[in-house]
């Protein structure tokens, strides 16, 4: 910032370091910090606007238990969404994959598979049909909306085929236990959403694949000529979308204690709009996993606090549409 | 560094390089050289061949026929990398840096410092910074911060970044592509200051240009390429900016084919 006008008292009293009101106001100018911070702060808002509106049982400790307990399936899903859209795509079939997911486990577990090798096959199949969608956009150069268009059909049609489109009954005590158990109100499978959530963070930030990922969404051609493998990343990406998907068709069977060949396609559109609400941009390049990961629990925070605040269902539409809207504004900068 | 400008080694020798995209010649049959300490410059109209030129010789296109020489040893790259390894950086006009990631990270992309034993292999943010400084400050390159993002850098100073992150390795060969296209008067000067060090340093240094003040002003060898040919090698001390222009238009032609 010029030292004119705006910051002139400022300067004369600090000519030499930048004053603390400088900084303050540099930062409160940049796009990175908007990016990064404003899932934070809309957290916040949603929740003293849900505690108003229903004091007695918006911030109770059952109620936050819910909260937590209907976030970690979407919470681990954008984990991989987050991946694919640093480098400047988009996975439309991350729900889809789940599904495919849950029926294999199911189908393994009706078979009498022990439980160890039913969670295995679950995150096999999700690692494969996510490594096909990487591989058909990196290797054939094919738009990765299409083709995760398409997986999004051919795993959903393949769900079908396995379980002859019927649910299939998982009662398995230690996964009862997991689904159930709590550590004060965080239930069990937050904890493993938030310990894949840091494992995800560190592998960001902390090493090479991360900052090739980056590099790689933030300016392709420019990465490759840098020696980034352009297209190990992007089908790396697609892949831990995939297994994320696995991942959170275990949670999901545990919770509901069935494996359902039904469309999970609320998964999806929140985990897309987790992304932009936690500041990751659609073009790429740019981003973390903890604003994702705490977009998805403030979503799922508002379609609960409506629920307890009275509000018929269909508005819980919405008010997500027009609060995904607002947050991309919010976070938006120039490309 | 290894070869000096006399002892008659090139650094780069360029022969018979041909090239076709589909049905469109792009290099007919092109020979260039290049010495250590010395900048060479080559120059033509839009479409003569000189980025297709350049790539081959950084490893992101491959030649259909012809040979290249890197101080005296046949090579052949089949990725920049390759290119890279063997000591030949490239700076290009549009591929520069990445403008999201910091001044640090683009100096260090594909060849982080790590800590930790596999798979435990972590980026080892401090040495990055330091050695980023270190890079910058030893070509007289002055920046806010090295955790700056580019984004946020005017177009002399992504330049100097970029060659800095050219030169900061054991490079011996280093190509620039436009290195002032989009830059001011000062900027300009600034960076064609940091191709003086470069070459003073040693490095063989081979920069595409429009601008023929300044392939005079710093270059020691000129090409000329036109249409996919080189018309013409110069030394820049035996030339002029006319006959450069007359050259390039074809409204002089040479002896050479």
């Amino acid at each position: 910032m010029p030292d004119s006008k705006t910051s002139g008292v400022a300067t004369m009293a600090a000519p030499e370091a930048p004053s603390l009101t400088r900084r303050i106001g540099f930062t409160l100018k940049s796009p990175y910090f908007w990016a990064n911070w404003t899932v934070v702060l809309a957290l916040l808002v949603a929740l003293i606007v849900f505690w108003i509106l229903s004091p007695d049982t918006f911030l109770t400790p059952y109620n936050i238990s819910t909260i937590l307990t209907a976030s970690a399936v979407p919470a681990i899903l954008v984990i991989g969404q987050a991946f694919v859209v640093m480098t400047a795509g988009i996975d439309l079939s991350n729900a889809a994959i789940v599904t495919l997911s849950a029926v294999s486990f199911g189908a393994m577990f009706a078979a009498g598979q022990p439980l160890v090798l039913c969670i295995l096959v679950a995150v096999v199949m999700g690692f494969v049909a996510g490594s096909i969608n990487g591989i058909v956009i990196a290797q054939f150069k094919i738009n990765d909306f299409i083709v995760t268009l398409g997986m999004l059909s051919l795993a959903q049609g393949v769900a079908l085929v396995i379980s002859n489109a019927t649910p299939v009954q998982v009662i398995s005590e230690p996964l009862a236990t997991f689904a159930l158990g709590k550590v004060g109100v965080v239930p069990y499978i937050m904890i493993v959403a938030v310990a894949l959530l840091i494992i995800a963070q560190v592998v960001l930030t902390q090493t090479r694949f991360g900052t090739h990922v980056l590099a790689t969404g933030g300016n392709s051609e420019t990465a490759r000529a840098m020696g980034v493998r352009t297209k190990a990343m992007k089908i790396s990406v697609y892949a831990i979308s995939g297994v994320t998907a696995g991942i959170a068709s275990i949670v999901l069977i545990a919770r509901i204690g069935a494996a359902e060949p039904s469309m999970n396609t609320s998964l999806l559109l929140n985990s897309v709009a987790a992304v932009v609400l936690g500041g990751v941009s659609l073009f790429g390049g740019r981003g973390n996993i903890v604003g994702p990961f705490v977009g998805a629990i403030l979503l799922t925070m508002i379609l609960n606090g409506l629920i307890v605040a009275g509000v018929p269902q269909y508005y819980q539409f919405i008010a997500i549409g027009v609060i995904v809207m607002v947050s991309a504004i919010l976070v938006r900068t120039a490309k | 560094m290894t070869a000096s400008p006399d002892d008659g080694a090139w650094a780069v020798e360029a022969t018979d390089i041909v090239k076709n995209f589909g049905s469109v010649q792009a290099l007919r049959g092109v020979s260039i050289t290049a010495r250590a300490g010395e900048v060479t410059s080559i120059i033509g109209d839009n479409g003569a061949g000189k980025s297709t030129l350049i790539k081959i010789i950084a490893g992101v296109d491959k030649a259909d026929s012809g040979q290249i020489r890197l101080f005296g040893e046949p090579v052949e790259f089949h990725t920049p990398e390759a290119a890279r390894a063997a000591g030949i950086e490239t700076v290009y006009q549009t591929l520069g840096l990445i403008e999201d990631l910091t001044i640090w990270q683009n100096l260090f992309l594909d060849r982080e410092l790590m800590v930790g034993l596999p798979p435990f292999r972590f980026l080892n943010k401090r040495a990055m910074r330091a050695k980023a400084l270190a890079m910058l400050s030893e070509l007289d390159v002055h920046i806010p911060s090295v955790k700056a993002r580019v984004r946020g850098l005017s177009g002399g100073q992504r330049q100097a970044v970029a060659i800095s992150r050219a030169a900061g390795w054991s490079s011996r060969v280093v190509i620039m592509d436009e290195p002032t296209a989009a830059l001011g008067v000062r900027e300009t000067a600034k960076v064609e200051e940091l191709i003086h060090r470069l070459k003073s340093r040693g490095l063989a240094v081979i920069v595409i240009s429009h601008n023929f003040d300044q392939v005079l002003r710093l270059s020691e060898q000129i090409w000329v390429m036109r249409q996919g040919s080189v018309i013409e090698g110069l030394r820049a001390a035996d030339t002029s900016g006319e006959e450069l222009v007359a050259l390039i238009t074809g409204a002089s032609t040479s002896s050479r084919g």
